[in-house]
């Protein structure tokens, strides 16, 4: 990250790790194959079994693309306010998706989806990735280990937003063993009331099971509208188009550099934003100013819209 | 005139635990006023410092999403069902 970072001191560099180009399009295309590599190890995974999961959406789609390419029925459950594009994308490789309620949020999905599996114990496989080990050990296993080897062991802050919280719990986990002095660092909603896809606000949800918050160093909470921001930012000086997690990313790691006089801080970008156009961030409302060139048709019925010069 | 206003989740510490109230207006944007006068400390989970809806946050008209008719300046009536739901899944146990 070189010009949203142009303002942070000189001795100081951010890193951002980009999931987006992982085979499914996200950082969990790792701990989906680790669950399923270790189900399958186990027997818990055969043949005869559907695998099922509640998931905001990248989970479900590393586990139907898997699936498809393994030969497993998927089912998933996720919120009815999951953006379109991720349903879409699930469906096209082949898995059923199954929608909780929009005003009970990923917590609604969570309980769905143990409903329906006490429904009919022996049908499902679930690698339940809130609180299966193997979440945490692909990051250990790989997330880690390319990040020590990518900064030549220079890494000096890792960052990670949290939403099962694998990625920085096996991350972290791997990098501290490689140098006490790696400070390791959770980035979740400052809000239970948030609009970060994905992320969990611990304080106010059901905590995973692979949650640690004693082994990390530090946590910074990240303001939605400040990610959305960011995310605006990343796309016009970076090149990057990105989704709000990597907003989010991005906005604490900027925030930890100002603080420091030394660091190499890498974060994770969780995926690129293409699944996000339909949403909330990029289709807002339009008493601000429009983002698309077509939105201004829309907004034009409204004269006391401002349209930014050069828009 | 009274509506029903559905309170996702995390904001039932507001209306202590209630998924279900009542409030009253003659526009969405009345409805949220008097919602903060009942509920003091909501608006501000809605709204910014400029009084607009977060970008993050859809209101729903018996299911039609504001953001597509006056915005806060959609008229609501007796018996409406205005819901409150953030553009992604959060949660609490």
């Amino acid at each position: 990250m070189t010009n949203v970072a142009v303002d942070i001191p000189p001795g100081v560099r951010i890193w951002a790790k980009l999931e987006g180009f992982n085979p499914g399009g996200s950082v969990k295309d790792r701990p989906a194959l680790r669950m399923l590599q270790e189900g399958l190890k186990r027997g818990e995974l055969r043949p005869g079994k559907t695998i099922i999961d509640s998931t905001s959406g990248n989970t479900g789609i590393a586990l139907a693309m898997l699936g498809a390419a393994l030969g497993f029925p998927v089912e998933l459950v996720l919120p009815a306010n999951a953006s379109i594009e991720r349903r879409r994308i699930m469906e096209a490789y082949g898995a059923k998706t199954i929608l909780s309620d929009p005003l009970e949020g990923s917590d609604g999905a969570i309980r769905l989806c143990r409903k329906l599996i006490a429904e009919d114990t022996e049908r499902y496989f679930k690698p339940d990735q809130y609180n299966n080990e193997a979440n945490p050990l692909a990051h250990y296993e790989t997330t880690g280990p390319e990040i020590w080897q990518q900064t030549e062991g220079r890494v000096t802050h890792f960052l990670a937003t949290i939403g099962t919280s694998g990625t920085v719990m096996g991350t972290g986990r791997y990098l501290k063993e490689r140098s006490r002095d790696v400070q390791v660092i959770e980035v979740e909603p400052d809000d239970a009331f948030h609009g970060l896809e994905g992320l969990k606000h611990m304080a106010s949800s059901i905590v995973p099971g692979i949650y640690h918050h004693e082994q990390l160093d530090a946590k910074i909470p990240a303001p939605t509208d400040e990610a959305y921001e960011m995310v605006y930012r990343i796309g016009r000086e970076e090149g990057l188009l990105v989704g709000q997690s990597a907003g989010a990313a991005c906005w604490a790691a900027l925030r930890l550099a100002r603080t420091l006089e030394r660091g190499e801080i890498v974060t994770i970008f969780p995926d690129f934003g293409d699944k996000y156009l339909s949403t909330n961030l990029w289709q807002g409302w339009s008493d601000r100013a429009p983002r698309f060139a077509d939105d201004r048709a829309r907004t034009a019925r409204n004269p006391d819209v401002r349209v930014a010069p050069g828009q | 005139m009274p509506v029903t206003v559905k309170v996702p989740t995390p904001l039932r510490k507001f209306t202590a635990g209630s998924e279900s109230v009542s409030g009253s207006g003659a526009t969405v944007g009345a409805l949220v006023e008097d919602l903060e006068k009942r509920y003091p400390g909501i608006r501000e989970r809605i709204c910014d410092e400029q009084g607009r809806v977060r970008r993050f946050v859809n209101l729903y008209v018996n299911g039609d999403d504001i953001r597509f008719l006056q915005q806060l300046d959609t008229k609501v009536k007796e018996g409406d069902e205005i819901s409150i739901v953030p553009a992604i899944a959060g949660g609490r146990a």
